[in-house]
């Protein structure tokens, strides 16, 4: 609780706040109290992900995008009500839509009945792999990992399309 | 590059552990917490640690464009390769039980195969963007 009311009000600095690297700096603080909550859930994995992801990598690659640009956001031209308006819809939407899930840690959801007691129960004895979380990943759901590194490799190959070019115009003059 | 005497020394200190410590997360992933993807991010952190230091064309030279761009691929490659090498031993499209003798031992070995190449790729691609981005700010100080 203690940390959802510290994110919430990170998220409210972020809004407030007008120079692009104080933004930048909260958003890295917002991605750490992520993690100490993934930690708190048992998900160390993805907290660490969140951890070196969220809070690491992203923070610099901003900040390096951040060197080209002003560091003042721009006051905006409208009011922002209709913003405003669709963000309060869409986040009542789905406070809505978590009233119809089961409750927190139930053995019983749907989710945990399906293939997970397999999961739990056999992957030491058919992968040899102790921690259940890589041996789903890599595993199991193979195919799922080999489609999110093509995706990875897809953005990769974006950013090099995208920006490789202007350098060769520059080079040419 | 930055003058600052602490930094420099300090990063030089630090940079060899950070590595270690993306190899320990990386063949640890088995049984503890992380795997291929954090790996890759913390050796891409720690190449970018060290760019940031001693500037970008000291990075340039211990982790040239050329390796940079055939990581982004080699990973995608060394995952379907796995898959491949399932096919040719007689299973499915990313079998790994096939890979060795023994079934478990087979899923260790792939798992290993596939946890190595989401890393490649992870950390080729992270640092790809942090390269086009700071080398995109270098030709605009010398234009």
């Amino acid at each position: 609780m203690t940390l959802l009311t510290m994110m919430a009000l990170v998220t409210m600095a972020i809004v407030a706040q007008r120079n692009l690297f104080a933004v930048v700096v909260f958003g890295s603080i917002y991605s750490f109290l992520m993690a100490t909550v993934l930690v708190a859930l048992d998900a160390v994995d993805v907290a660490m992900t969140e951890a070196s992801v969220g809070a690491g990598m992203s923070t610099v690659l901003l900040l390096a995008a951040l060197h080209l640009t002003r560091g003042d956001e721009v006051k905006p031209l409208h009011r922002p009500l209709l913003p405003l308006l669709v963000a309060v819809v869409i986040g009542a939407a789905l406070v809505y839509g978590t009233v119809g899930l089961p409750p927190f840690s139930d053995p019983q959801a749907a989710i945990h009945t399906h293939v997970v007691p397999r999961y739990l129960n056999d992957s030491l004895r058919e992968t040899g792999v102790p921690n259940v979380v890589t041996s789903v990943l890599a595993s199991y759901r193979g195919y799922d990992t080999l489609g999110e590194t093509t995706v990875v490799f897809t953005a990769g190959a974006g950013v090099i399309a995208l920006l490789r070019r202007r350098r060769r115009e520059g080079q040419k003059r | 590059m930055t003058r600052d005497l602490v930094l420099r020394v300090f990063g030089k200190l630090l940079i060899p552990f950070v590595l270690l410590f993306a190899l320990y997360v990386q063949f640890h992933g088995d049984f503890g917490p992380g795997g291929g993807f954090q790996a890759g991010v913390i050796t891409a952190a720690a190449v970018i640690f060290y760019a940031i230091i001693f500037g970008l064309p000291a990075a340039r030279r211990f982790a040239p464009d050329w390796l940079i761009e055939s990581m982004v691929g080699a990973g995608v490659l060394i995952y379907g390769g796995v898959g491949v090498f399932g096919i040719v031993f007689g299973g499915n499209y990313l079998d790994y039980f096939v890979l060795a003798h023994d079934t478990v031992h087979g899923q260790e070995r792939g798992i290993f195969w596939v946890e190595a190449g989401v890393a490649v790729t992870v950390s080729g691609v992270m640092l790809q963007i942090f390269y086009m981005f700071a080398g995109r700010q270098r030709d605009r100080e010398e234009a």
